[in-house]
């Protein structure tokens, strides 16, 4: 039943991943090139990763860049579970749709819009509470959770429609509180949701360009905004390099993540069937 | 009563334990009761309260300030409410700005360009996106598994750094020029970067598998004895494609379009990389306004029309993605 699709199909699904990763591969095979010229190759060299390691602007907005995106994942992964908590097992609140709006919006409004109408916002809060006194790290910060936060819910919700509710209630019923069930029996089991939600919002916050560009004050750039400045002024040798650090970084972290994650689910999956029998 | 007295007794161990005198059962009944009745909104109001305060009230300032004027100072617009005078609160509401955008052809032309293009992108997105989906449903468990890591991948890298690698490309002097240039299909170098056409590439290239994964999704779960039945009935495998798969994949088909058209619409980066001078995308404007005129109440009145009319899609979207979840 599998060999059954049309050749023209799996051409395109062929040529469709080509195209996407192409480009990141030829980056990468640019990022060696002895030659500051493109259209040169100038032999093999690692000049450019040596080059990037004594930028100390580069250096600066990476520290900045993943400090935030561990602060903003971190709250991200927090306020998102909550939210996920109240969605799937409070089925009737006052507000719950105000909420699912809330959630899911910020996934596909446009960056720019969402940049805009905050820092509309902290420059009002800044004019009638004198804060936040700066715009940096807690602005830019805040802006991460707030569009984080439904990547999060989306994930641990989808999670935890799956699990079984009586598991919690015999808890319940051997004495221990709701929070101590929820913590004891569900936690451990969509615990793989949060951290996977937890890195989706750690490489969103730290590619983000344009919410930070709007929600932070001067001096204080993140990665993306010092690539972005390199690369609109022209081709440099080091953003080369340090694309194909991040795209490596990323693409080895998610290869492992997933990995561990589905290593640890058929390892439940064998546990319950052994308590099953 | 009994059972209950025995639950808050378990509850509170420690409590008791330590000799913390009891209150009184009525009182600690009514507490026990408002408690259990109004706890839910402990985990709540922690999520209800942020979205409220950092993602709504923030559209509320930018209604407020897209009706003042712009001054030079910080912050640079007029307040709404001036001083209270003669006991009458002074309110200078102006609708300069949203006269401005329907009297500067500027606002209408580049909302008009942004929208076509990001529905021609999409229209792309969706030609090149439904056979991949379709082939990664068809192919076995394993080899989805391995598909479906392939295409998630990139929508994990980083978005700026995957339109400069597109870039490193298509540019006067890149792999494909050079490339097309050696094997001699072409005898002077194509001009790709600052057109329209680049624009267009940009924007499929990063927002594809953003259309794979909902069609995906809703094709995984397709049941394809329904196609099967329609050629025992004699109907061409293009027929079946009309009359079942594409009916059924439907909610996949508008989910991943509006995850690509909406965002599309507002993209900075693409246009200010890619396009040339000519490709003016509304989220382009919008940043000019903002940053290199200081214009805040036109480009809050921009952002603010531009909400308007994002409405539409956004609740197109809501609606099926609410039905996917359902299902």
């Amino acid at each position: 039943m599998t060999n059954r699709t049309s050749p023209l199909i799996l051409t395109i699904l062929c040529f469709g991943i080509a195209f996407l990763y192409l480009p990141m591969l030829v980056l990468i095979a640019y990022s060696f090139n002895g030659s500051a010229l493109v259209q040169v190759w100038g032999g093999f060299s690692t000049k450019w990763y040596v080059e990037l390691f004594h930028n100390d602007q580069i250096l600066d907005a990476a520290l900045l860049s993943v400090e935030i995106a561990v602060t903003a994942s971190t709250g991200a992964v927090i306020l998102g579970t909550l939210a996920a908590i109240a969605l799937v097992r409070f089925p009737r609140f006052r507000g719950r749709l105000l909420l699912t709006g809330m959630v899911n919006a910020p996934l596909i409004m446009p960056e720019i819009i969402t940049g805009i109408t905050l820092v509309l916002l902290f420059m009002s809060m800044t004019e009638m509470f004198s804060w936040p006194t700066t715009r940096g790290f807690t602005t830019i910060v805040i802006a991460h959770v707030a569009f984080c936060m439904g990547y999060v819910t989306i994930t641990v919700q989808s999670r935890l429609q799956t699990v079984d509710k009586t598991l919690e209630e015999a808890a319940m019923d051997l004495g221990s509180g709701p929070v101590r069930a929820f913590c004891d029996v569900t936690l451990p089991i969509i615990a793989p949701s949060l951290v996977s939600g937890w890195l989706l919002s750690f490489t969103l916050s730290l590619d983000d360009l344009v919410i930070s560009s709007f929600v932070a004050g001067p001096g204080s750039s993140t990665l993306p905004m010092v690539i972005y400045s390199k690369v609109k002024l022209g081709v440099s040798p080091d953003v080369n390099a340090l694309a194909s650090l991040v795209i490596g970084i990323v693409g080895i972290g998610v290869i492992i993540a997933g990995t561990l994650m589905r290593r640890a689910e058929r390892q439940r999956a064998i546990d319950l069937q052994m308590a099953a029998r | 009563m009994q059972a209950e007295e025995l639950n808050i007794d378990l509850r509170a161990p420690e409590l008791t334990a330590l000799g913390v005198p009891a209150p009184s059962t009525a009182r600690r009944r009514w507490v026990d009761a408002a408690f259990r009745r109004y706890r839910h909104w402990l985990i709540i109001l922690p999520p209800f309260l942020f979205l409220t305060i950092f993602f709504v009230i923030p559209f509320l300032f930018a209604f407020k300030i897209s009706f003042a004027d712009s001054t030079i100072g910080i912050p640079p617009f007029t307040p709404l409410f001036g001083p209270i005078q003669d006991n009458h609160i002074n309110i200078s509401i102006s609708t300069d700005n949203y006269d401005y955008l329907f009297t500067d052809d500027l606002y209408i032309l580049s909302y008009l360009y942004s929208v076509r293009t990001a529905f021609f992108a999409t229209l792309v997105c969706l030609l090149i996106g439904y056979p991949m989906a379709y082939a990664m449903s068809r192919a076995s468990k394993t080899t989805q598994n391995l598909l479906l890591l392939i295409i998630i991948l990139p929508f994990w890298t980083s978005f700026l750094l995957r339109v400069y690698a597109l870039e490193t490309i298509v540019r006067e002097n890149g792999l494909l020029n050079e490339t097309l240039l050696w094997l001699g299909l072409i005898d002077h170098p194509l001009r790709i970067m600052r057109t329209t056409g680049a624009v267009y590439l940009g924007i499929v290239y990063s927002y594809l598998p953003f259309m794979v994964l909902p069609l995906y999704a809703t094709l995984e779960k397709l049941d394809h004895s329904l196609v099967e039945a329609s050629a025992d009935l004699g109907q061409p495998p293009w027929r079946a494609f009309i009359d079942v798969t594409l009916p059924l994949s439907l909610p996949g088909v508008i989910a991943g379009s509006m995850l690509v058209f909406i965002p599309a619409i507002g993209e900075y980066v693409i246009p200010s990389l890619m396009g040339g001078p000519n490709s003016l995308m509304i989220g382009r404007v919008l940043w000019d306004e903002f940053f290199s005129n200081h214009d805040w109440p036109v480009a809050s009145a921009v952002a603010i029309a531009f909400v308007v009319l994002l409405v539409g899609p956004i609740a197109i979207y809501q609606h099926y993605n609410v039905k996917q979840l359902e299902a």
